[in-house]
Formats: C-alpha cells, sequence, structure tokens
C-alpha cells in the first residue's frame, strides 16, 4: 500500500517528475519533493487555508488533497505570483498595508485573494469579508489584509483598463 | 543623550524632529515573506536527517506500567524508540527564572513521561525514522499498560496528590500591602465577585518545530528552529545536557507567530539535541496542528474570588483577591510567573491604599499552562474592570465617573507600590498621565454621543451596549542587552543583536533606531537576530522587552560607531567633529556649507586593520555597546468597546473597538498598530470564543482548529487607534515603552463591561469566553 509510484506535478508551469507514497499529501509534495517552501502547512484539516494553492483556477488547501490527484493538472503558487523583479499587486499591497507580520499565512491568503480577484476583479464589500474569512491570520487582526486586499484590487483594474 | 544627574534622561525629541525614528517606513523583512521565500522551521532540512515522532498519553492521569515499543521498531525504515528508559541521566526540563525554583522543581516535566503520565498528551515515547510518514506509522504502533489514577480538571476542588506525598497544590504566593482589615472595616459599602477567565492560548498560524544536529568535528550541538529567548535557552540547555556555553548553539530562523508560548523549550526540543548527539544523524520534528492544541503551553484560566472596599464615593479603599491558577501538569519553564504577575498587576491604574492577594498554583491533569501575551495582566484587568463596574452599579455612578475617581494622577508619578513580602519586588510606575489618555479616547470615541445613540436603539429593542477598561502594561524590564554594529567597506551596516524576532518587525524597528543614531538609510543595515554564535548574550523577544531593551543597546552601539566615525572624519576633513554631521551615510558639515564629506564606507577603508591612520587606536568602524537598566517601563492604554447582543443566538457582535494607548515615543507606528490591533483580535477571541474544553476525564476537546475557534475577518470590528506620546519614560534614552501586548490586555474586561450594558444586567458576565452557549444559558436563567 505504501509502495512508492511515480508522478509528474506541473508548478508555476514547471514539470516535477517526483516519485511518492500515494497517501503524500499534495502540500508534502510541493514541499519537500518539489521544494517549493513557499506553501506553508498550518493545520492539515482544511481549516486554517495557511496551504491554500491554486489548481486550475480553483483556490484549493492542499493539506487536503493527495499528491496523486494533482496529475495533469495547473498548480500555482506563490513562487509563481511574481514576474522576475515585478511584484504582484497584491504582494506589494501586503507590503504597502502592513497586512502581514510573521508571514506565515501570507502566501495562503495571497494565492487566496489572486484566484478571486482574476475570477471577478469587483470583488468587495461582504462577498470579499466572506472570501477572506475562510483563511486564518493570528498577527494582523485582519484589517490590514482586508485593506491591502481592496488595494490591490484597484491597482489591477486600473492596471487592466490602462491595457 | 546624556543622562541628568538623577539618572533620568531628558524628554526626547519627536518623530517631526527625527529622520528616520518614528516614522511609518515599509518593513525589511516583507520582500522575501510575500514572495515564497521565508525559511521556517519546516523549510529547514539537513542532509542525511531523521524525523522524530512523539507517542503521547492517551491518558490524563494514570501509572505508567509498561510501554511496548517492539512492534515499532521492527517496522523497516525506523531507527530508534526511546522510552524514558533510555534516557534515564536526562534532568527534567528546568525552569529560567523563579525565585520558588526549589519549591517547584518536583513538579518539572520531564522530556519523555517517567512512572506516570499527567495529561493527554504528555510525551511517552519518541521515534526515530527514515521519513516523517514512517515514523508517524512506527508511533500508532506502541502500546502502553497503565493504572488509571484519579483525574482532577479543577484548580478550585479539593488539591489531590501530584506523587505519594506531594500536593497538585505547587504552592501559595502573597502580593499585599497596607491595612486590608481597616481598609474593609471602613468601607461603606464592600462587593464579593467570583470570576473566571477561560483557558486560551497563542495558537501561532506556525506550529512548533525543532531540528537537532551535531557537529562532531568541532563537537558542536546546534538547535535549529528557535524561538523567543535563543539565548536564554541555549544557558538552559547547557545546563540540561552539561555542555559548556559554546559548545551548544541555537539558531532563530523566520518564526510563524509566538505570543509567548511559542520558544520556551519544551520536550521535543532536548529529544532532537540528545537523538542527533546518540544516532549521529540530525533529527527534524515538525509538530503537528493536533499536537499543538493538546500540548503546547496553554494559559489564562484562573478563578478569583475578589473582594472591594469603596467608600460612598466609590473611592476604592482595598482590594482582596483569592487566586485559584489552573497549571495542568507540570510546571515549565516560567515557574510561577504568571500568578505572581497577576497579583502584581491587578492594581493597574488605579489608587488602592490597601491590597491583598493570594494565589493557589495548583496542577491539574490538562495541558500545562504557561505565559501568553500579556501573562496576568489579561486576567487581572478582566478582574479589576468587573469590580470598577460592579462598584459604578452599587453606588448608582457612571461607570466612567467611578473609574475616574480612582486613577493615579501625573502628578503622583513615578508610583511606587512596595508589597510587604521582602522577596516580591516594588512596582514603580516610571511615568504615565492615565486621566488625560482617558478622555483623549473618550473624546476620540464620542463617547457621550454614543450614550444616546444606545439610548435609542435599546429603545428600539437592540441589545447593544458600551464598555470600558483601562489597564498598565509593563515593557522593556532589564538588565541588560547588548548589539554589535559594524559597518562594511561598502557602506553597508551590520547590526547584530541577541534579540529574537516572532514576525512583530524587530529588524525594521531595530534598523530605525540605528539608522537615527547612525545617520544612514535603514535599509542600508542588515539586523541579525537569535543567533547565539554571534554574539554571546542576547534578551530575546518576550514580555514587550526587545524595542525598549535591545533597542537602547542598539542606540547605545550605534552613537559609538558615530562617535568614532566622527573622530576620524575629524581628522581626514580637518573640522572638528562638533561642526560633523552624518546624512544617508556621508559625514558632512553640520551647517549645510558646503565643503569637504566622506563617506562611511570610506572611512570604513581608511582604519582597516594596518592603516597608518590609526595611531594604536582600534581598527573598523565597529562597536560593541551595552544598555543597562534596573527599571521596567509602564506603558499604558483605554479599551472602549460597543457590542450587539443577539438575544436568540446568543452571538456577541462587536460593533466597534477603540484602543488608546501610549508608547512613550514610538519607533514604528505603522507596526504599533499592528500589534495592538493583532493581539486585541486575539483577546476578543478569548472573550467570546477561544477556549480549550476539558471533559471530566481530562479529554482536550478542543484539539482542531473547527473546534478551538478563533476569530476571522468576519467576526473582526473596524478598529479606531488611538496612539499617544504624552509620557515618554524618563528612564530610556528615547523614551521607549513597548507595545506588544496593549492591544490584548483589556479586550476580556471591555467586553464583559460592554456585554452587561447590552443586556441591561449588571454582573451578568462572571465568566469569559462569553460564547453563545454560556450566553443564551445565561439569558436563560435571567429570563430574558
Amino acid at each position: 500500500m505504501n509502495e512508492k509510484i511515480d508522478i509528474k506535478l506541473t508548478i508555476n508551469g514547471r514539470d516535477h517528475s517526483i516519485r511518492v507514497e500515494p497517501r503524500c499529501t499534495l502540500v508534502d509534495a510541493i514541499r519537500d519533493e518539489c521544494g517549493q517552501t513557499g506553501t506553508h502547512i498550518g493545520c492539515e484539516h482544511g481549516v486554517c487555508g495557511t496551504c491554500t494553492v491554486v489548481i486550475d483556477g480553483e483556490a484549493v488547501r492542499s493539506c487536503l488533497m493527495f499528491a496523486v490527484q494533482a496529475q495533469g493538472k495547473q498548480i500555482r503558487t506563490v513562487e509563481g505570483m511574481a514576474s522576475g523583479n515585478s511584484l504582484h499587486p497584491l504582494q506589494q499591497a501586503f507590503i504597502d498595508h502592513h497586512g502581514l507580520q510573521c508571514g506565515f499565512c501570507t502566501p495562503g491568503f495571497l494565492m487566496l485573494a489572486s484566484n478571486a480577484l482574476e475570477r471577478d476583479p469587483h470583488l468587495d464589500g461582504e462577498e470579499l469579508i466572506d472570501l477572506l474569512s475562510s483563511n486564518l491570520c493570528r498577527c494582523t487582526g485582519y484589517q490590514n489584509i482586508i485593506k491591502a486586499v481592496r488595494a490591490a484590487a484597484i491597482e489591477m483594474r486600473r492596471a487592466e483598463a490602462a491595457e | 543623550m546624556s543622562q541628568n544627574a538623577d539618572g533620568t534622561y531628558p524628554t526626547p525629541p519627536r518623530a517631526s524632529e527625527r529622520r528616520v525614528l518614528g516614522h511609518s517606513v515599509p518593513r525589511l523583512e516583507d520582500l522575501p515573506l510575500v514572495t515564497g521565500q521565508g525559511r521556517y522551521a519546516g523549510d529547514i532540512n539537513f542532509p542525511h536527517q531523521l524525523h522524530m515522532r512523539i507517542v503521547r498519553s492517551p491518558h490524563a492521569h494514570a501509572k505508567l506500567v509498561s510501554v511496548d515499543t517492539s512492534a515499532a521498531r521492527a517496522l523497516p525504515g525506523v531507527v530508534a524508540v526511546w522510552t524514558s528508559e533510555d534516557i534515564p541521566d536526562l534532568p527534567p526540563i528546568d525552569f529560567r527564572a523563579d525565585r520558588a525554583s526549589e519549591m517547584l522543581k518536583p513538579y518539572r516535566q520531564p522530556a519523555l513521561a517517567r512512572g506516570r503520565v499527567r495529561y493527554i498528551g504528555d510525551p511517552v515515547a519518541a521515534v526515530f525514522a527514515e521519513d516523517a510518514y514512517t515514523a508517524e506509522d512506527a508511533a500508532e504502533l506502541v502500546t502502553m499498560q497503565v493504572e488509571e489514577l484519579p483525574v482532577l480538571v479543577s484548580a478550585s476542588d479539593v488539591p489531590g496528590e501530584f506523587e505519594p506525598g506531594r500536593s497538585t497544590e505547587a504552592g501559595i504566593f502573597h502580593h499585599s500591602y497596607g491595612d486590608i482589615e481597616a481598609a474593609f472595616k471602613n468601607a461603606y459599602t464592600v462587593i464579593e465577585l467570583d470570576l473566571t477567565t477561560g483557558r486560551h492560548s497563542g495558537v501561532p498560524m506556525e506550529t512548533r518545530g525543532a531540528l537537532g544536529r551535531y557537529d562532531a568535528a568541532r563537537d558542536l550541538l546546534e538547535l535549529h528552529g528557535a524561538a523567543k529567548i535563543p539565548h536564554r535557552n541555549k544557558e538552559t540547555l547547557c545546563r540540561m545536557l552539561k555542555r559548556s556555553p559554546s559548545a551548544l548553539h541555537v539558531h532563530e530562523s523566520h518564526v510563524g507567530g509566538g505570543f509567548g508560548i511559542r520558544g520556551e523549550i519544551y520536550p521535543e526540543d532536548v529529544l532532537v539535541l540528545v537523538a542527533a548527539l546518540r544516532l549521529g544523524r540530525p533529527v527534524k520534528w515538525i509538530e503537528d496542528r493536533r499536537e499543538h492544541l493538546m500540548c503546547a503551553n496553554q494559559g489564562r484560566q484562573q478563578r478569583h474570588l475578589a473582594r472591594i472596599a469603596v467608600d460612598s464615593e466609590g473611592r476604592i479603599l482595598g482590594i482582596e483577591d483569592k487566586i485559584f491558577h489552573d497549571q495542568g501538569g507540570y510546571v515549565r519553564t516560567h515557574g510561577a510567573n504568571v500568578p505572581n504577575r497577576t497579583m502584581c498587576m491587578l492594581t493597574g491604574a488605579y489608587r488602592v491604599p490597601a491590597y491583598r492577594a493570594v494565589a493557589h498554583f495548583r496542577l491539574t491533569n490538562k495541558t500545562p499552562a504557561a505565559t501568553y501575551r500579556a501573562p496576568g495582566r489579561f486576567e487581572s484587568t478582566f478582574v479589576r474592570s468587573r469590580l470598577m463596574d460592579a462598584v459604578a452599579n452599587k453606588l448608582g455612578l457612571d461607570p466612567v465617573e467611578v473609574r475616574k475617581r480612582n486613577l493615579i494622577t501625573a502628578a503622583e508619578m513615578p508610583y511606587t507600590i512596595a508589597f510587604d513580602e521582602p522577596h516580591v519586588e516594588n512596582l514603580e510606575l516610571d511615568s504615565g498621565d492615565f486621566p488625560r489618555l482617558l478622555d483623549k479616547a473618550l473624546a476620540a470615541f464620542r463617547w457621550d454621543e454614543l450614550q444616546q445613540d444606545l439610548k435609542r436603539r435599546r429603545v428600539a429593542g437592540e441589545a447593544v451596549g458600551a464598555g470600558v477598561a483601562i489597564f498598565v502594561e509593563e515593557s522593556g524590564r532589564g538588565p541588560s542587552d547588548g548589539a554589535k554594529i559594524a559597518v562594511d567597506t561598502a557602506g553597508a551596516v551590520e547590526l547584530i543583536t541577541g534579540g529574537a524576532s516572532l514576525g512583530q518587525g524587530f529588524e525594521t524597528a531595530m534598523a530605525q533606531i540605528c539608522a537615527e543614531a547612525l545617520g544612514v538609510d535603514y535599509r542600508q543595515v542588515r539586523v541579525i537576530h537569535g543567533q547565539t554564535d554571534l554574539i554571546d548574550h542576547g534578551i530575546g523577544a518576550h514580555a514587550t522587552r526587545a524595542t525598549g531593551l535591545t533597542g537602547g543597546a542598539v542606540h547605545v552601539t550605534a552613537l559609538m560607531v558615530r562617535a568614532k566615525a566622527l573622530e576620524f572624519a575629524s581628522e581626514l576633513l580637518q573640522t572638528p567633529a562638533a561642526e560633523l554631521d552624518i546624512v544617508a551615510g556621508t559625514v558632512m558639515r553640520r551647517d549645510g556649507k558646503t565643503g569637504p564629506s566622506i563617506t562611511l564606507a570610506e572611512i570604513a577603508k581608511r582604519i582597516a586593520p594596518g592603516s597608518k591612520l590609526l595611531r594604536g587606536r582600534t581598527p573598523q568602524l565597529a562597536a560593541h555597546g551595552w544598555f543597562n537598566t534596573s527599571h521596567t517601563v509602564f506603558p499604558y492604554g483605554v479599551h472602549l468597546a460597543v457590542v450587539r447582543v443577539d438575544r436568540e443566538t446568543g452571538h456577541v457582535a462587536v460593533e466597534r473597538f477603540l484602543i488608546g494607548y501610549d508608547v512613550g515615543r514610538a519607533v514604528n507606528p505603522m507596526m504599533i498598530e499592528g500589534q495592538l490591533v493583532g493581539g486585541c483580535v486575539q483577546g476578543l477571541g478569548g472573550a467570546l470564543y477561544e477556549e480549550f474544553v476539558y471533559d471530566e476525564k481530562g479529554e482536550p476537546l478542543s484539539s482542531t482548529l473547527a473546534d478551538y475557534l478563533m476569530l476571522t475577518a468576519r467576526e473582526t470590528p473596524q478598529f479606531e487607534v488611538l496612539l499617544t506620546e504624552d509620557a515618554p519614560s524618563p528612564l530610556h534614552p528615547l523614551g521607549l515603552k513597548g507595545a506588544g501586548e496593549g492591544g490584548i490586555n483589556g479586550a476580556g474586561g471591555v467586553i464583559a463591561s460592554a456585554i452587561d450594558d447590552a443586556l441591561g444586567i449588571p454582573g451578568a458576565i462572571t465568566q469569559l469566553p462569553v460564547t453563545p452557549q454560556r450566553l443564551r444559558k445565561l439569558l436563560r436563567e435571567k429570563s430574558i
């Protein structure tokens, strides 16, 4: 049952051929087998959202999925957000609005919010609060995270309109 | 800045007169953290490492008859399985400081349980395997034979037996002063309350982690994944493992939140070190969340039987308190610190002529307790606030007015409380203007207008109310911290401290203090912390101490480097040092006249070892300085809140919250607001939702994040932060007071006040957290 199998994960457009047990969780595979440690583990029972990654356009808790289940899918993690030295507007907004302290939950929030804003650039108000309430942060008290996401949304819409 | 004749410092300048100190500059920490380049304990790996998994007791209290590890040992990939019999010489985990330690020593926790298990989660065996999955599989194969013993889950029940001849009441502690008998005899009225604070904890988003590594070539043992107090932990570990201080080093990397509970020495930290030594391979341990919620330090659980004596005007004559402190299964590194801090800080910002507190420090069969952000202060502010509200109600006075009558005034500062007990240090409030902050906070919250508005809403049927809590915080306790600063030949500044970062912005704050004194861009300062091999003393980051104490050391040291730079610049530029300033890393004329200038990089090059310019003086643009203080400094705060209660569901919505806080002088207001708001949200958790619940058999019922409920963005109110600088500490060269715990301190007290007001039932809330279940029960009992 614990025989290792060969699988391929595609993370931020790059293929990683790895050998894991079928029971290996996706987050363990991303971190330990593919070396992408920007995705963090907070609870391993799907509550805190720290391990959130985006798979085929859906924000997913990578602790609740087996690595084998992610084969053939496009996985996006925090390492893929910036283009070169140019930060994603959400990353910049988290810095500008002091949206992080220890930074442990930050990649999860960034993936959650970036995916949601791609789907609905006008996400705001109660819907935005509902979205952000799916992840936990223990340092900031959330106010600055909310501010950062709102500011990034405005910036992303502005950039979109300018193109 | 030189001291006055009486040892105090002159009033420091405000931010408007500073270049970087006091300004909300962006954090230096953020870029790696938002790009996934953080390096937390789980991200660290060493070649050929083993993975450790702990087998934990499923019994709350039992005699450990035998542990069978044979099946686990037989599993392929398992290298070793240890029980206490494999580490007979390893002493229990030592206290790092406590006066009563001799008395408390028998209650310390062994790394692996010996003879008895005392809480569910108590480590019984340690499995070491080639990978984490195998270690976990093997741990499930370990079985234990036990004889169940009586389980004690309440500290206010009759104490039981810790071991033959030893009670679960580990100690009884006292704090008192004044004539308490006379105070109660002469009272116009006396009020007695029975109050309880719930069991909760810091619950950082990153669970604990530890990696042990032994370097045989240098005979050096290393602990990675440290936090909070790396230097102090190194001292304790050296004592426990009988290693010389230079033969063991502790390394901090990124830390995913601490809040007081992370970074103390736990069994797992010791085990990875011993295993690395004995098994000859690096050993990694990462805690899972269930373990965290069952094993990491919890706190807060106290019952207070409190009495207050007042005159007919509501002036306090005396306070008496009997405290039952629920310590859980063992006494951990803090000894009896929490009940003692509770008693010391209970009188808070009020003039209390007579006081008598006694704390019963009792063990139970639950997870051990220790310090959690504002230890003893969250608890005592709740008690004090409840007492003040009860006085107001009984005398028919306004709750704000009663508080104003009793606040210590600025004219009374410094204000010293000398306790009768010879070993208890005095409480010496250094500075503060409590009435002024209260007035400012009430005005900012539009308190009077709010009362009218709440009245209208209550008439319309809403259960809405407001509350107030006032508190004194403590920070910057000494005795001493050092810093090393060196300007390299490219002009970059390396600042090595013995501080620690738990995510609070330590690097940015230290860089700002250094940059201001030295005259460089703060982004040029590389701040090192938590590395015991780079500096041999360090205070860490605890008790709101880093900014004041380590910041003091950085300030002093940066001034030394500055003086050295100016001394050589003066010679090189043929200009008196007094006429020179350092701006953005360049020494130039202070009067702004053009003239010769020289960069710090150039000076560093010119005074390299061997330089003729030195003429016997020490080379390099560097210094190692110290800041010594025998004083704690006391920031203070006011919390105001508005809540709305849903009588159907028992839900409490926090509509508004104001944190008024005087920080003396702010290093970075943006980061201070972040500390205050973040701490307050944790406090609201402890006031409304968070609770480690145990059943009568000691079974923990809050061992997932779906059961231990923390606030999300949905439950968090909009905050108003009123940050003031009215009372810079005269005992600190920069006037600094800390801000780590001012957000959480009053949260329980103010929410209890506001809920009482919303329900129209004075004194309704006697227990935290006010969960919906508890509030509904209360409403049923009061038939509202």
